[in-house]
This record gives structure tokens, sequence and C-alpha cells, in this order.
């Protein structure tokens, strides 16, 4: 017991510290704000990647939606906060509130996803592609005619609360929690229906409960995004919530490997990165995305990782098969050398 | 009165659309997300024609089609023949992939761009006056005899054809169809052709009801389109041909009624309403699933 609890405080201590201390360095502007920025947008889609891999990547259900339920979240937590009192009592203010109304915003977010999955999920096939990809413009074209959030024009005055820190720790708990739920029981359901949806009914697993749950737990997460967005921004327009948004987190799953935790993380951080590189270039972005989506389909559909994990043993895996071929191929030169 | 004949003209439209979804899901078990873009490439074919070449608007929708028809055999070729054994996903991701592709394609290339051109009104519009306040313009009847007519002539090549045998027989099973000496790779390519011909005579169509192209306009009639074809039980037929007129009925009414704006959300509600009370669309049977 003692000993579980220590490990638990050792890997809180993991992530607490290097996040404050990079806090820290931002803080005193030993990094520069603009890097700092483009750091606190990769650790956002490293959410938004990771959680819309356990819908695709994990079970095997083909979502476009994941930009709507990210709008719904950082809507809904812009509400909360920048009218204090309305729902939550008001004296609740400063960060407090600020992780409450991300909460409910990704509540919410989880509720539309309750709301979507689970009349399509209960079927076969790709109809959920099509209804999420439908949801996602229904919230955007809502949104744009809701006087109450600024519609067209955008939502404005939200508060800055979102800074580096918060940022990495709410991707480290996203990636703790969805790791933890692959690896139980239910993930393991989830991964059953991905390989074959009739042998797991066959086998007693509930396919459409584990179908909903999963998605829902997506929608939760891409709510959390959504707010922390909102309030790093500090104001909203619906047409950045778009079909494109939702493609973008599509090509990161994709591009770490379908069912890869660690690929998605790299791939986000990775075009983050691109896209902050390329940002004059823009239409020609989306087109070199569309190609590169095409490609990894055609010539490797698992995605670059594929279902692996990036860890510790499987780098020391590959450099132990490294120095084994290098050490029998030292002994193949020399007692080939003599021969000559 | 109006509306519905203004709902009928729109519907038709759908209808063509859903008419290449449907076929295309019969056949391979694929939404073609795509298919929303071969429709917008089809306008932009028409609009080519008349401003480029000089054509007249039958020749151009001639043009248009046969365009089209060769787009999609291509995409059919390049993107979906490698992944017709791999995992569904996959499959669906190249779609969207591909959708992405040619819309931004469009506005790379410098003669489509981004800001919406004027379609040019190449045909006389003249108005009749049925009723009291009942109007038809020249354009909607056009648009709907354009679209039986081509309902017709695919009713046609389905039933009366070796093809369209060919097509029904490799919807049913693939396998015992390759058994049976069809090729199969051919009939799976032309009814890409098919259905992409079809969208570009949707897209024409649409583009001389309403006077402009863009490049999105395929975006919000292809999810429509789509709708439909789920409405009326997708992989059937007629019953894409009954979902289009549906849909486009219901979505004037509804705009008639002063909810313009909640438009574009009522196809949503109603693919969300069939899914729950009948999977399987209007026409369509319950199948049960073999391992």
């Amino acid at each position: 017991m003692a000993k579980r609890l220590c490990l638990l405080l050792l890997k809180a201590a993991a992530i607490l510290v290097p996040a404050y201390l990079l806090q820290m360095l931002i803080d005193s502007r030993s990094i520069n704000p603009y890097y700092a920025h483009v750091m606190i947008v990769m650790s956002i889609f490293v959410i938004l990647s990771v959680s819309l891999n356990l819908v695709v990547g994990i079970t095997g259900q083909f979502s476009l939606g994941h930009a709507g339920f990210m709008a719904i979240g950082a809507y809904a937590a812009a509400i909360l906060t920048k009218n204090p009192g309305l729902v939550l009592p008001d004296f609740i203010t400063g960060y407090p509130l600020f992780i409450l109304a991300t909460l409910a915003g990704g509540i919410l977010a989880a509720a539309a996803g309750l709301l979507v999955g689970l009349p399509t999920l209960r079927l076969r096939g790709d109809y959920l592609a099509i209804a999420t990809l439908g949801f996602g413009e229904i919230v955007r074209i809502l949104l744009l005619n809701w006087p109450f959030v600024g519609g067209a024009s955008g939502y404005f005055g939200i508060q800055r609360f979102t800074s580096f820190f918060w940022a990495f720790l709410f991707a480290a708990v996203t990636v703790l929690l969805i790791r933890n739920f692959i690896n139980s029981s239910h993930g393991r359901a989830c991964i059953s229906i991905r390989e074959d949806e009739i042998a797991a009914e066959t086998m007693g697993i509930p396919t459409t409960r584990y179908k909903v749950i999963a998605f829902v737990i997506g929608a939760f997460f891409a709510g959390i995004a959504g707010s922390l967005m909102a309030h790093l921004n500090r104001m909203l327009i619906p047409a950045s919530f778009s079909f494109m948004l939702s493609v973008e987190v599509l090509l990161m799953v994709v591009l770490g490997g379908l069912g890869s935790i660690s690929g998605s993380i790299g791939a986000s951080v990775f075009l983050t990165f691109a896209s902050e590189a390329l940002r004059q270039f823009r239409e020609l972005r989306v087109i070199v995305y569309a190609l590169l989506l095409i490609a990894i389909m055609l010539f490797r559909p698992k995605g670059l990782l594929g279902n692996q994990e990036l860890s510790l043993s499987l780098l020391k895996k590959a450099s132990l098969t490294a120095v084994a071929r290098f050490r029998r191929r030292q002994k193949d030169a020399a007692s080939t050398t003599p021969a000559d | 009165m109006q509306q519905l004949i203004n709902g009928i003209s729109l519907g038709s439209v759908y209808a063509l659309i859903a008419l290449g979804y449907t076929m295309v899901y019969g056949i391979i078990r694929l939404i073609n997300f795509a298919h929303g873009e071969v429709f917008m490439v089809g306008a932009f074919a028409g609009f080519f024609a008349i401003t480029e070449f000089g054509l007249s608007f039958w020749p151009a929708l001639a043009a248009a089609m046969v365009f089209c028809a060769l787009l999609g055999m291509l995409m059919e070729r390049l993107a979906y023949k490698p992944l017709r054994n791999a995992h569904r996903v996959a499959a669906l991701m190249t779609a969207v992939g591909l959708s992405m592709l040619l819309m931004n394609g469009a506005i790379a290339i410098d003669w489509i761009g981004a800001s919406p051109k004027g379609f040019p009104q190449v045909i006389e519009i003249k108005k009749f006056r049925l009723m009291e306040n009942v109007v038809v313009s020249t354009d909607q009847i056009l648009t709907l005899a354009v679209a039986l007519f081509l309902m017709m002539l695919l009713q046609f090549i389905v039933h009366r054809t070796m093809m369209g045998k060919a097509m029904r027989a490799v919807s049913q099973d693939k396998d015992a169809a390759r058994l049976m000496g069809i090729n199969v790779d051919k009939t799976i390519s032309f009814t890409f052709a098919l259905g992409s011909a079809l969208a570009a005579a949707a897209g024409v169509l649409f583009a001389l009801n309403y006077g402009v192209v863009m490049f999105n306009m395929g975006m919000m009639p292809g999810l429509k389109a789509f709708v439909s074809a789920v409405l009326g039980g997708i992989g059937i037929i007629p019953g894409a041909m009954v979902g289009g007129m549906l849909l486009g009925v219901t979505e004037t009414a509804v705009s008639a009624a002063g909810y313009s704006m909640l438009r574009d959300a009522i196809a949503f509600v109603f693919l969300i309403l069939i899914l729950l009370v009948r999977p399987a669309g209007l026409f369509g049977k319950n199948v049960r699933e073999k391992v």
C-alpha cells in the first residue's frame, strides 16, 4: 500500500516538476512567448489526438466530429468563466472557476457525444462517420446563429487562464487516463471490437455499449481541449471549428499510428510544429496534408507506428538487436578476413 | 404549392447525387466522401465548357458528364482499388483525403480560386404562371426533366443491359460473380463512372439553378445527398430518388416556414431519426449479417 502511494507520488512529481520548471522558464522569458504559445497548442493537440485515437485507433469507429465536440466544450466553458454566477455560485473565481468550467465543458461535450453516438453506434458500418460529420456542421451553424455568443463575429473577452503548466497537466492526465482505460478489461473489449466486431459479440462483449463508452470519453476530452483553447486565445470564432480541424486531428492519429498513444503524441508535436513552420503556405499545407493522408493509407494503412507503443523497453529491444547485429557483422568480418 | 415545385427541383438534384453514393455503396460498401467534390468538379467542367469553349448547354452538360466519369474511374483506380481488401476505416480515410484534395486543389488552381464565380445564363429563362401565385421557371422544368430522364436511363442500364446485370451480381456477391466470369474490376470501374457522371449532371443543373459555382459547393449537397441515400435505404436505387425528393421538399418547406437558418440542420435530424427508427431506410429490408 505504502509502496503504491510512493509510486503514485513519484509519478505525480514526474509530471508536475517538469511542467512547473518549464512554466518558470516561460515566466522569466527564457523561453520566447511565441514558442511558449506553440508549446501550449501542442499540448492541446496531444489531448485531441490521443482522445480521437481511443475512438478511431482503439475501438475502430470512424469519427469526423472532433471539432464539433471541441466547439461545445470551448463555448460552454467560456460562457461559464465569462459570466461567473450564471450557473456556478459566484464566489468561485480564478483558477477553481477555470477548472470547473473546463470539466463542465467536457461533460457537456460528452453528453452531446452520447446523443450522437447512441443511435448511430448501434449500427454496423459507416453511419457514424456521416453522423459526426453532420453533427460538427450543425454545431458550427448553430453557433454562427446564436447572438449570445457573438455569432459569426466571434465571442470575445474571455479571460486568459491557459498557461503551459495547465495545458501540460491536462494533457498528461488525459494520456494517463486513456492509457489506463486501454490497458483495462474495458480497453481490451474495445480493441476486440476493432479487430472483429462479430467475433467480439459472440464472445459476449456488449459491443454497442463499449463503442458508446469509448466515443463519449473521446468527446469528453475533446471538450476539455476546447476549453483550454478558448482560455488561451481569449476569443472564439465558429469558423475555426470547421471540418478541417477534425481532419487535422485525424491526420495526427493516422500519422502516429492507429492505436498507438505515443505515436499520437509524437505526431501532434510534429504536425503542430510543421503547421507553424508552414504558416505562410496555407492552401498548399492542406493539399500536402490530404496527400499525406492518402499516401499513408495506401502504403501503411495502420499508420507509421502501427499499434505499437514507443517505450523504453521497445528502445531497449531495438538497441539490443542493433548491437547484436553489429557484433555479428564484426565476427563475420573477422572470420572472413583470414580467408582472403 | 410554389414551395413544392422549388422543393422537387432541389430534390431532383439531391437524388442525382444520391444515386452515385448508393450505387458505389451497394457495390463496394464504401461511403465515397469525395462524391460531393465530383459534383463540384462537374459544375466547374460545365462552367468552363461554356465560358472557355463557348459550348451551349447540352454539349456542356455532356462534356461535364464525360469528364467526371473519367475522374471517377481514375479515383477508383488510384485510391480505392488498392484498399479493396483493407480495413474499412482505411478506405474511408482515403475518401476523406481525396475529398480534401479535390476541394483544396480547386482553390489552388488559378482559374477556380477561392471566390465564387457567376454561372452564365445559357438557357433563356421563362416563367410560367400556373395558378394565382405559383410560378414555374424553365430552369426548374429543365432540371426535373433532365433528372428524370437520367434516372430512367439508369434504370434501363441497371435492369436491361449486360453491364447492369453484372453490377447487380457484383453487389450481391463479389466472389460468386467473379466465379461466374464477370470482370469485377471493370464492373466497379463502370459503377464509379456512372455515379460520377450523374453527379456531374447534378452539378451543372445546380449551378444553372443557383447561378454560381464555388470550390466548396460540393460539401453540403454531398452530405445531404448521402442522407437522402440513407433515407431511401442505401444501396437501393429507387430509394435514393425518393429520399432525395423527400429531403428537397422538406428543406424548402422548412425555409418557407421562416426557419431558413435551420435548413441545413434538417438533413441531419432526418439522418438521426431514420437511424433510430428504421436503420435500413424506407425501402430497405433488414439483412442479417453473416460471418
